[in-house]
């Protein structure tokens, strides 16, 4: 077995722009723009980055809600990229996603039961008795009760909710879920709450995880390794501790300076970034973080586009950034 | 955040949730929740001027569905000796007798009769089509959705009694029923407009790319997921077509151009009532005063429709 569950490669998503009563698309927007990243078995991948970075776009193609543009999605060795809505089936039976607002991923007419069930009776497993068992024991799994199947989601809060639409998206006994920002709308006590249960059915289930979050706080609790991502690109990807102790990229450095400390005492040498996230319609030339990077070069980060590249420590360590990594840096130049 | 600070925070969620369910059962209270449906038929049932018009209505409805037994003569026989006989309780010409004698009660029976009759195929028709142009146009959008938006916009740029006049005038006008779905075929305009936008904003739900993701058709997801939740609009929107087609159908009948007699719709009876307005005055009136009861109550129950089904407005 392929140590790798998913390999993307190139893999970008453009959205066109239209305007005018023609509707004449009269610009693209990367969204998306050039994204190798693997996802290995039984790992937790944590996809960091600010809003409008492109990290929801990747996660929908990863599931196959958006077709992507060019590049390649290859899951457990077949080729996904572009299959139809039937050749999908087998499928998505294996990727499944958790959204992260609780209260527009549930049908508000369906009973709780009825929206847990129907991923188990669209890919027909089970008879009806089968399937009411199964979608008890999950609830119970989940950390509600059995006897919630009849209730309506209106009923429960958002943490509930989020634990329902886990549920449902851990029915069919999914190989790989791509969580998108699961616990960002919900209240930081439950946070927690719903962050340890993934890391419990994770262990429980083999599952892979892909788990996004606009926030390095969260990701540093639940994964295993961390991709930073940057206006449709992956800036820096190593594992959790040495992202965390020890940074390249100038961007994960100011993330990692965001991070609150709940202790008022101690202060932290704060690189607050300057300038706004650029518009992914009009990217910046060369490294796209160049305007707002406190170490940029001019003549070498304004021109000439870094890709990832191997850093100077022993460990797997990738970044873009002509001066922390790749052989240029290393050789300290 | 450390697992300890989580477990802590763990446990402190849990205890205040009990507490507060606690609190409640000390107080007495019971936690009852309600489906959406429960809901709207709650404060539906709390609209006052709603529910008189809804009771009013059903009397009426029922006085012309069983108009055979009610009404106390035939809609065509004459009774002579009484001719232009105005409204009295002697003779049980409630309503009066036109010139030559045919009672206008049962006559306004049997019309009611016929335009709640042509105006639910109506409303069944105009409901159907509004609902799949609308439908399909917010499901797949793009260049599908602006070529059906177009055409609507089309229809509803068109006049109206113009284009009735024509088209009975073509296809012969005469029988309830082709009234009914040439009028039909005109009214679904409004509702396509309202359901296209409600499966505009629903496609986008996550509750909708959930079904997706797990593998869901799109007749499925149009089905089982969006059509449900769009059922409300769609029921106002039905009621109040209701209202809007009797009304039309009486103006075309009136014109001649909608029912024909032998059939008393009741656009005819007022139409035949015209002529003597000054010296048969009951004639004209009573089967006006019919419309006006019917299309108030309905647009009454439709207005009760529609805050029930509107969730910012709570039960008192």
């Amino acid at each position: 077995m392929a140590e790798n569950l998913v390999e993307m490669r190139e893999l970008v998503k453009q959205f066109p722009v239209k305007s005018g009563l023609l509707q004449r698309e009269v610009a693209t927007v990367n969204a998306v723009a050039g994204v190798d990243l693997d996802v290995k078995r039984g790992e937790t991948l944590g996809l960091v980055g600010e809003s409008g970075c492109g990290k929801t776009t990747l996660g929908r193609m990863l599931v196959r809600l958006l077709e992507p543009t060019s590049g390649t999605i290859n899951f457990d060795g077949q080729d996904v990229t572009h299959l139809s809505d039937r050749e999908l089936k087998p499928f998505r039976k294996r990727v499944q996603i958790i959204f992260q607002d609780p209260y527009s991923s549930l049908d508000p007419r369906a009973q709780v039961g009825e929206s847990i069930a129907e991923g188990l009776r669209l890919h027909g497993i089970g008879d009806k008795d089968e399937r009411r068992e199964r979608v008890t024991d999950m609830l119970e799994l989940v950390g509600l009760k059995a006897d919630h199947v009849g209730r309506y989601p209106h009923e429960f809060s958002g943490g509930q909710r989020q634990r329902i639409g886990i549920a449902r998206a851990l029915i069919l006994k999914p190989d790989l879920v791509v969580a998108d920002e699961p616990v960002s709308a919900l209240d930081v006590s439950v946070q927690a709450q719903v962050l340890n249960l993934l890391k419990e059915l994770q262990d429980e289930l083999d599952l892979t995880l892909m788990f996004i979050a606009h926030n390095l706080g969260v990701v540093e609790h639940i994964s295993n390794r961390v991709a930073v991502m940057y206006l449709g690109r992956i800036v820096e990807l190593t594992d959790r501790d040495t992202l965390y102790a020890n940074p390249l990229h100038p961007y994960t450095e100011a993330l990692l300076s965001a991070i609150p400390i709940p202790d008022p005492d101690r202060s932290r040498d704060r690189h607050i970034l300057q300038g706004e996230i650029p518009s992914p319609l009009n990217p910046p030339s060369g490294c796209h973080f160049h305007p707002r990077c406190p170490i940029a070069r001019q003549g070498l980060c304004d021109v000439e586009d870094p890709r990832l590249m191997e850093g100077p420590d022993e460990v797997d360590h990738l970044a873009a950034c002509w001066l922390r990594a790749g052989d240029r840096a290393v050789a300290g130049v | 955040m450390t697992d300890q600070q989580v477990r802590k925070d763990d446990e402190i969620a849990e205890a205040q949730t009990q507490a507060v369910i606690d609190s409640a059962h000390l107080e007495g209270l019971e936690i009852k929740s309600l489906t959406q449906w429960q809901l709207a038929r709650r404060k539906f049932f709390q609209h006052k001027l709603a529910m008189t018009s809804l009771v009013i209505l059903l009397l009426v409805f029922l006085a012309a569905l069983f108009a055979d037994f009610i009404a106390p003569y035939d809609f065509a026989e004459p009774d002579v000796p009484n001719r232009s006989s105005p409204p009295t309780f002697e003779g049980q010409h409630y309503f009066g007798t036109d010139k030559i004698g045919r009672d206008y009660f049962s006559r306004t029976l049997f019309g009611t009769r016929t335009s709640v009759y042509v105006a639910f195929i109506v409303a069944s028709v105009s409901t159907v089509i509004g609902v799949i142009i609308g439908g399909v146009a917010g499901y797949y959008g793009g260049a599908i959705d602006n070529l059906l938006m177009r055409m609507t916009d089309l229809f509803l740029t068109i006049p109206f009694l113009a284009i009735l006049l024509v088209l009975s005038a073509f296809l012969g006008a005469g029988s309830p029923v082709r009234v009914a779905f040439i009028l039909g075929f005109l009214f679904w305009t409004g509702l396509a407009r309202i359901v296209r936008g409600e499966f505009l904003s629903l496609r986008e739900k996550e509750f909708v790319e959930a079904a997706k993701v797990l593998g869901a058709s799109d007749s499925r997801i149009i089905f089982r997921h969006i059509l449900p939740n769009t059922l409300g609009p769609i029921i106002v929107n039905a009621t109040l077509t209701v209202a809007a087609a009797i009304l039309v159908e009486a103006a075309l009948s009136f014109l001649g151009f909608g029912v024909q007699p032998p059939f008393p719709a009741l656009g005819v009876l007022i139409a035949d009532g015209q002529d003597s307005l000054t010296t048969l005055w009951w004639l004209a009136t009573f089967p006006g005063l019919t419309i006006v009861l019917i299309a108030l109550c309905i647009n009454f129950v439709g207005d009760g429709l529609r805050d029930a089904f509107d969730p910012k407005q709570r039960v008192k």
